[in-house]
């Protein structure tokens, strides 16, 4: 709640216009949206809670349970579908044991769908905590995931 | 910091006040700035998105340990992405007096292999190209960057320096030109006389509509306010394009310029970038080249003494496809849930806040520094009578090269993907090549041939949307990706009006039905199935004509296209319930071949419905009635037994 207060400090009182960016930085720290959080910022704005909460759960970028350490992101653009992103998917559902804006129970993995992040030369595409991978099959995915987990065990 | 920092004085009196292009001290100069003439190695990695991808971080590290390790003295420069995507990791070496020359594919392992070859036998190896200059000496046998097929057929305007210059060093960027026309234009025209070029020129949207842009920036410029806004839509949410992202990442102050004179043409002194967060990497790059130019003061109060203001603020969208539209976007902007809203007022009288506010593309935006400096009569010159300039055109999918071409309007998509992109690879057949992404169609084997301008394009039915071309060949199944379309576009509904809200989930409904196997064989079932294509064309019909902004009216393009072109696909699968691409796998039919089958007993012990019965030692049969067609008896057979149909 600190970090909350600290990055409210940044942002002037006034202004709805300030709200998506101040959103989007709890989420970039915080790594989700918590209701005391948003009862903070509604506070700050001066703006009803129930309006916060309608505009972060209109916008895919907010989550509202926390991430997992390492989150992934599978592309499901146009390119990603034709060259096979749907199996990827299943792949990463079965060997991390997750459903799509799940986290892991131990908190390692997060899992997210997102619609194209512009890596289409390269599909199928996923990115780890920002990291991109590139031209995945079944294989290679188990490989990276188990890469983390052993990051992680060290 | 760039090395270039002590040159700033000299880019400001006499490169952008008073250009004295005649002398040969100048010329010196400006040749040390656009590094034709160097004085010591310089290795160029190509570090945009895609390079990344492919592994161009550690090609980086592995060079820098190279030259430390070797003591050689050179120098690292970081460039966007030069358009070839399937040849990345890209590396260029330049040496004093001699050209560049680019290597393909380099991955981390091949490094020290190149630079042992270039530093200490002064060999070339396998280079992909070289960069042609009249002041260094050319390499032997390395084919000039404009005679690469890939490169040949290109005219690059928007993406001219993506991948060459250094992206976050505006005194390179000044040196090849930039900047230069935005002072003249600022200090000697008026608002109305750019607006005028800009119109003369024939520039339209490139994001989409088609829009001319000259004629929107004068709708903006004679509505009487005290403040105007322009905006920069880098929202590229259409799955499938990623050219916005390429320009900002590989020339950020290319945009920086073309906004700048955008934003004199309409009064405007404010500007936002609005920006997907999606895309660190062109913010981050986006947000140093703005800090630059506020350096060089072309960016702030009082711009050059001109009494001009200019300001731009970066948004990073939050994820919404919608927000492409302008309205949504303007909403997002305020603080408010991403809806668009009826038109008119259109945003050029009453936008952002309330006042007058232009929405530009990335792209038209990047083409309007080569407008200003070359002449309406330049750019009229390029393209087709009514669709003029050129295009970026984001390829991907089933094609030999993937990555961005520029060309100009009037190349027929042949012509892109075969000549330039190489074809479809593994010897596979070309089915269709999907245009326009949620709001485009597709253009099959008999279409083309047709040149690519926006008018075109909508004659057989596609659209030119942002620019993403995704191929298809044999072994996609077009009704498959109907339904992929279909359930992005109902994700993204942003449900204010019905049509769009339950049309498209509708429409996802039924093609969902078509694509998996009948839960019993019922007639009431197939009387469905069979009903769904002339309710998918109803609908679309009418979610088209009733929506309220262009996602919603342009949503059913995908299915309707498909439909139109291949309507024999959506009838094998209702009537023969097959899919012959094999994409569509609850379509599967299974069985045993019982000459192969040795009675192992694995596949029934792992089906999931108990659908496989047979005793031990002896030939397996499956159920049909139990079967959900997941294909685990096929996963699990060490036989080769399972036939697929």
């Amino acid at each position: 709640m600190e970090k909350v207060k600290e990055i409210l400090q940044n942002y002037s009182s006034e202004g709805r216009e300030n709200l998506i960016p101040i959103l989007q930085d709890i989420q970039d720290n915080n790594g989700w949206l918590s209701e005391g959080s948003i009862i903070e910022v509604g506070n700050h704005l001066n703006l009803p809670v129930s309006k916060i909460y309608g505009v972060a759960t209109f916008y895919n970028q907010f989550s509202f349970q926390p991430k997992g350490k390492y989150h992934v992101q599978v592309c499901r653009g146009t390119a990603c579908h034709v060259l096979g992103s749907a199996s990827v998917l299943k792949e990463l559902e079965s060997t991390l044991k997750i459903k799509p804006d799940q986290t892991s129970k131990d908190g390692l993995f997060s899992l997210e769908i997102v619609a194209c992040i512009g890596a289409c030369g390269l599909a199928p595409v996923i990115s780890i905590n920002g990291e991109f991978h590139a031209k995945i099959t079944s294989d290679s995915i188990k490989q990276i995931i188990d890469n983390y987990k052993q990051q992680q065990n060290n | 910091m760039s090395e270039f920092i002590k040159y700033k004085e000299f880019i400001i009196d006499n490169v952008l006040i008073n250009s004295k292009n005649n002398n040969e001290e100048y010329k010196h100069k400006i040749n040390i700035l656009k590094r034709e003439i160097v004085y010591k190695p310089i290795i160029f990695i190509g570090t945009g998105t895609c390079g990344l991808g492919a592994g161009a971080g550690k090609t980086l590290n592995v060079v820098k340990q190279y030259i430390e390790e070797n003591k050689i003295d050179a120098q690292i420069i970081e460039t966007g992405c030069i358009g070839l995507c399937s040849a990345e990791p890209l590396m260029d070496i330049q040496l004093p007096n001699k050209n560049r020359i680019s290597f393909d594919n380099v991955t981390q392992d091949k490094v020290v292999d190149i630079l042992n070859n270039i530093f200490k036998y002064n060999n070339k190896q396998e280079a992909l190209c070289q960069f042609p200059s009249e002041n260094n000496e050319s390499w032997e046998d390395v084919i000039p960057i404009n005679e690469i097929p890939f490169f040949k057929p290109q005219k690059r305007i928007v993406l001219k320096n993506c991948g060459i210059i250094n992206p976050i060093s505006i005194e390179e960027y000044i040196a090849n030109g930039g900047y230069k026309n935005y002072i003249k234009v600022i200090n000697n025209d008026k608002p109305l006389e750019i607006c005028d070029i800009i119109e003369k020129s024939g520039l339209r949207g490139r994001g989409g509509g088609g829009f001319s842009t000259g004629k929107k920036w004068k709708f903006a410029l004679n509505t009487p306010s005290n403040q105007r806004y322009l905006i920069c839509n880098a929202d590229e949410g259409d799955p499938g394009a990623f050219m916005d992202r390429a320009v900002i990442e590989g020339d950020p102050h290319k945009l920086i310029e073309g906004m700048a004179i955008s934003a004199f043409a309409i009064g405007a002194t404010k500007s936002y970038v609005y920006i997907r967060a999606e895309y660190p990497l062109a913010i981050e790059r986006l947000k140093i080249a703005m800090q630059q130019a506020k350096d060089y003061g072309l960016v702030g109060e009082n711009i050059f003494g001109s009494g001009i203001n200019f300001e731009i603020k970066i948004k990073k969208g939050a994820g919404a496809f919608v927000c492409g539209e302008e309205t949504a976007l303007i909403h997002s902007i305020e603080g408010k849930r991403g809806m668009p809203r009826p038109r008119p007022p259109f945003p050029a009288t009453s936008g952002l806040f309330g006042k007058p506010t232009i929405i530009n593309n990335v792209e038209s935006l990047s083409n309007i520094a080569a407008i200003i400096e070359n002449g309406k009569d330049w750019f009229a010159s390029i393209g087709t009578e009514n669709s003029k300039g050129t295009k970026v055109f984001a390829l991907s999918g089933k094609i030999s090269l993937t990555g961005l071409v520029e060309i100009p309007m009037g190349t027929t998509v042949r012509e892109v993907l075969f000549d330039i992109a190489g074809g479809i690879p593994n010897n596979k057949k070309f089915k269709s090549v999907q245009i326009g992404g949620p709001s485009g169609g597709c253009i099959t084997e008999e279409n083309l041939d047709i040149p690519i301008d926006y008018d075109s394009l909508l004659e057989v039915g596609a659209m030119m949307g942002s620019g993403g071309l995704v191929v298809m060949d044999e072994d996609t199944c077009m009704v498959d990706v109907a339904k992929f379309f279909m359930d992005f576009i109902q994700r993204e509904s942003c449900g204010k009006c019905i049509p769009c809200r339950e049309g498209t989930r509708r429409m996802l409904e039924i093609l969902e039905d078509i694509t998996k196997k009948p839960a019993n064989g019922d007639s009431h079932d197939a009387l469905k199935r069979f009903k769904g294509i002339t309710q998918l064309e109803k609908l679309g019909k009418v979610i088209g004509e009733t929506s309220l902004c262009g996602l919603g009216q342009t949503a059913p393009n995908p299915v309707l296209s498909t439909l139109k072109w291949f309507r024999n696909e959506y009838e094998e699968h209702i009537f023969e319930r097959k899919c012959s691409a094999g994409v569509c796998t609850d379509l599967r039919v299974f069985t045993i071949d019982v000459d192969k089958c040795t009675g192992c007993t694995i596949c029934a012990r792992k089906c999931p419905t108990d659908a496989i019965i047979g005793a031990k030692k002896t030939p397996h049969f499956i159920v049909d009635d139990k079967c959900i067609s997941c294909g685990t008896c096929d996963e699990v057979c060490k036989f080769d037994a399972i036939l697929i149909n």
